[in-house]
């Protein structure tokens, strides 16, 4: 009898486990949330000295404007119907070349682009001139293509633009007359230039804490996870700002510069091309990590190929 | 107050009590700072920890802190291993309770003013604490060495022993300890040195954090080398005593000892040389190859030795009955099946990523690489616990029923949980971050489960260790009465062959 309760409830933990579990890729049924968040809004952010880095390392960064809330999938949407119209990008198959010896085919949006100085320092690949993919069109692009027009998803209208390379990120702001931010930018727009009670830099956009309700992180249990899951989905972009959806309370997490998400929902692609090395940097956390990524320090890294449903961007000047 | 004092003089008096408080200091700080993180986040565990207790969680702080936490178990652990030594390996007595009265105030002084100084608030002399603490357990290691050293007159084999020795008679078993604990000595300064920088400039950083920076300083290499080979030489460590265990000797030992040697001679350069040498890399490789090749050999002979023992009154076993011989004592079974399993969680990943850097770590995100990293070295400290606790299980005198179901819990427990952490950090090879949630979702409650069943298993183990201080003659009064008698025949010994080199001398002065 012992055996059998044992045994009856070690199959009960692993069919929990087993149950379905929504691929966030295949998540097209989620309701449209207007979070009443602008993401055509920038912010100034002012010339002058601020801590940088997890140690605090006072440095200076000039005056700079930048997105209050990451590319959504109607902009990016709309910047492929353009861009297409211009010219600048075509719709087909593209090489992903990811690794030295290893080129992939991928089809989807892409375009030129320039190519990047190459030290042939240990590790690094080179990354040529040419067509690079931008988006690729598989499970996980919250559009719907035609054959001429891509247009966002309903309810993804004002989520943030994922499953794009930094190529692609970086097509976006080149075709607006802006750019990728720098890391540097990046922080300071997140921490900005105070210390905080224990005598720090911002951990967080919005201060010292972090609680469920103030990101989009993993098991944050936000809206949306309670409706997929705990590894979740992105939420609208602007969505912590203090406001109650559907019975759940956001903290309004904005940076002292007053932009949106630069904590959880998805990593961020910025601009800098190191010296030594191919990867670019991605920063803020997303909804798949723990709450420790999204401190304003961290860092991730990929190829500018790499594309991802935690990953986005925004637009720096 | 008589009988209170008994079971203190046992706790803290003989190796096995001492071992025992050990492994109850890792329990609870593992109980405590395991709500810190994981499924305990989620659950809001957590929280209710922090605010109990008054931690002080300064987020800027935390990779520090993570380091003060891994060095307060790592000395906690180095204590347990010396420990072992000191009550396996032939020493003189007042040897064996310098050391073990050495380490066992620099461990604890560790433990405590580490974890105070990481997690409730930054007191300096906290921290001065926790240094003396783990210079103390320095100290302890190089008396350690001093005990060890093998070409002593006392402990040198006969002709004709089964055990490993060299034509003049050095046990090479005891050579392999010895080379180890100085191997451990020079890796600890390896890392003393560097975070004696670390007021002038250095700063804190968790080794996985930098592995794609293209330029790293001579410093923190030295770093990452020291954290690799201190875990390896914990594992050299464990091996041998496992090794003492089961009576490994003929053929076989032979050969493991003095390959054993070998590789931790090497693996250790290796890693060391990793600060100045663009190809140390492969040093390690060479060096890996010979220790595993040593464990490999501990594995045959325990497994066969095992068999044979346990078929013996069977004329000619088949298959089958020579498993059920195998498997049938799951805690003699399980220290050797658990450094085979280290070979598909550990050995096996890390030679994988070696190989397939460029083509497939490399082009995963950061984070994923990381994951992996962090991922292969945490099960490796894992199946050194596992062994750890197999080996004070059966010192426990657990029998019968209970040896075999905590054996195979931990067996089963560990596997699942480790098997399902490499699934989990290699998972960009069977499935794309679009598609991932199942299998998240599935080996994270696999390793949540596996980990929960070992943990609750300890705490049971040391609950009944626990209840059993309170009998007048429980496990505790026999395990100290056993070593009074070791000691006492020991003592005995040694004041009669002093008596007779006194008597020598006497004789010669007299004639």
């Amino acid at each position: 009898m012992k055996k059998m309760i044992f045994s009856l409830l070690l199959i009960g933990l692993l069919a929990t486990a087993c149950a379905p579990a929504p691929n966030v890729g295949a998540i097209n049924d989620l309701p449209y949330v207007d979070t009443g968040v602008d993401p055509e809004a920038w912010a100034t952010v002012p010339a002058g000295d601020f801590y940088a880095s997890q140690h605090d390392h006072l440095t200076y960064v000039d005056e700079f404007e930048i997105m209050i809330t990451d590319v959504t999938v109607e902009q990016y949407a709309n910047f492929l119907n353009e861009a297409i119209a211009s010219g600048d990008v075509t719709v087909g198959e593209f090489d992903l070349k990811v690794a030295e010896e290893l080129t992939l085919q991928k089809e989807g949006a892409g375009g030129y682009y320039e190519g990047d100085p190459f030290d042939a320092y240990k590790h690094e690949e080179e990354i040529e001139e040419g067509d690079q993919l931008f988006a690729a069109m598989e499970e996980g692009l919250r559009m719907d293509y035609d054959g001429s027009t891509f247009t966002a998803m309903e309810a993804y209208v004002n989520h943030p633009m994922t499953m794009v390379t930094w190529f692609g990120a970086n097509a976006y702001c080149e075709y607006y007359d802006t750019r990728l931010p720098l890391d540097l930018e990046w922080e300071k727009a997140a921490r900005g230039t105070e210390l905080d009670a224990d005598g720090h830099g911002r951990p967080f956009a919005w201060g010292s804490d972090i609680h469920g309700n103030y990101a989009n992180y993993y098991s944050s249990a936000d809206l949306f996870e309670k409706m997929y899951g705990k590894l979740g989905n992105t939420t609208p972009v602007g969505f912590y700002n203090g406001q109650t959806y559907q019975g759940y309370e956001t903290h309004n997490s904005v940076s002292p510069y007053g932009l949106y998400d630069m904590g959880g929902n998805v990593w961020q692609w910025t601009g800098d091309d190191y010296h030594d090395q191919h990867y670019r940097n991605m920063r803020g956390g997303s909804f798949y990590t723990y709450e420790v990524d999204l401190r304003v320090w961290k860092y991730n890294s990929a190829g500018p190929t790499h594309y991802a449903p935690e990953i986005g961007f925004r637009c720096a000047k | 107050m008589k009988e209170l004092a008994k079971r203190f003089d046992y706790l803290f008096r003989s190796t096995r009590g001492l071992a025992l408080v050990a492994i109850a200091a890792v329990g609870i700080v593992t109980a405590i700072w395991g709500t810190l993180s994981g499924p305990m986040v989620e659950w809001g565990v957590r929280d209710i920890t922090v605010n109990l207790l008054g931690m002080d969680l300064i987020q800027a702080d935390r990779e520090g802190r993570i380091i003060m936490l891994y060095h307060t178990i790592a000395m906690t652990i180095v204590a347990i291993e010396v420990y072992f030594m000191t009550e396996i390996l032939p020493m003189k007595r007042h040897e064996q309770v310098l050391i073990n009265g050495t380490i066992t105030v620099g461990y604890l002084l560790a433990m405590i003013f580490g974890l105070f100084f990481g997690y409730f608030g930054h007191n300096f002399a906290f921290h001065g604490l926790f240094l003396v603490g783990q210079t103390l357990v320095f100290f302890a290691g190089i008396m350690l060495v001093a005990a060890l050293w093998p070409w002593k007159k006392d402990y040198l084999l006969p002709e004709g022993s089964p055990y490993a020795r060299t034509k003049n008679g050095v046990d090479v078993e005891r050579a392999a300890f010895f080379v180890m604990a100085i191997a451990t000595l020079i890796s600890a300064t390896w890392g003393a040195v560097t975070g004696s920088f670390w007021a002038n400039g250095h700063e804190t950083f968790l080794g996985e954090d930098l592995i794609r920076i293209p330029h790293k300083t001579a410093l923190q290499k030295a770093i990452i080398g020291h954290l690799h080979i201190m875990l390896t030489l914990i594992a050299v460590a464990i091996t041998l005593i496992v090794g003492k265990w089961l009576d490994f000797k003929g053929k076989l030992h032979q050969w493991a000892m003095p390959i054993m040697i070998i590789g931790t001679i090497t693996i250790t350069f290796g890693a060391l040389s990793i600060v100045w040498m663009p190809w140390a890399h492969n040093t390690i490789y060479v060096g890996s190859v010979f220790v595993m090749f040593s464990a490999l050999l501990y594995v045959i002979y325990s497994w066969d030795k095992m068999i044979k023992e346990g078929t013996a009154d069977i004329e000619k076993p088949n298959f089958f009955q020579k498993l059920k011989a195998l498997v049938d004592d799951p805690f003699k079974f399980g220290s050797g099946w658990q450094m085979v399993f280290m070979n598909f969680t550990v050995s096996g990943v890390g030679i994988f990523m070696a190989i397939k850097l460029e083509e497939i770590f490399r082009v995963w995100p950061h984070r994923e690489e990381r994951i992996t990293l962090t991922g292969h070295w945490h099960i490796l400290s894992g199946i050194i616990a596992t062994i750890i606790l197999f080996y004070f299980m059966d010192l426990s005198g657990i029998k019968g029923k209970a040896r075999k179901w905590a054996g195979w819990i931990i067996i089963i427990g560990s596997d699942l949980a480790f098997g399902a952490a490499t699934v989990f950090s290699m998972k960009r090879l069977f499935v794309s971050d679009t598609a991932q949630q199942p299998l998240v979702n599935t080996t994270m409650l696999i390793m949540d489960f596996g980990l929960a069943a070992i943990l609750v298993l300890l705490a049971i183990f040391l609950g009944w260790r626990l209840i059993d201080l309170f009998a007048k003659d429980g496990v505790w009064s026999n395990e100290f009465a056993a070593e009074k008698q070791a000691n006492a025949k020991a003592d005995l010994e040694a004041q009669k062959q002093k008596l007779a080199e006194i008597q020598a001398t006497l004789d010669e002065v007299s004639k």
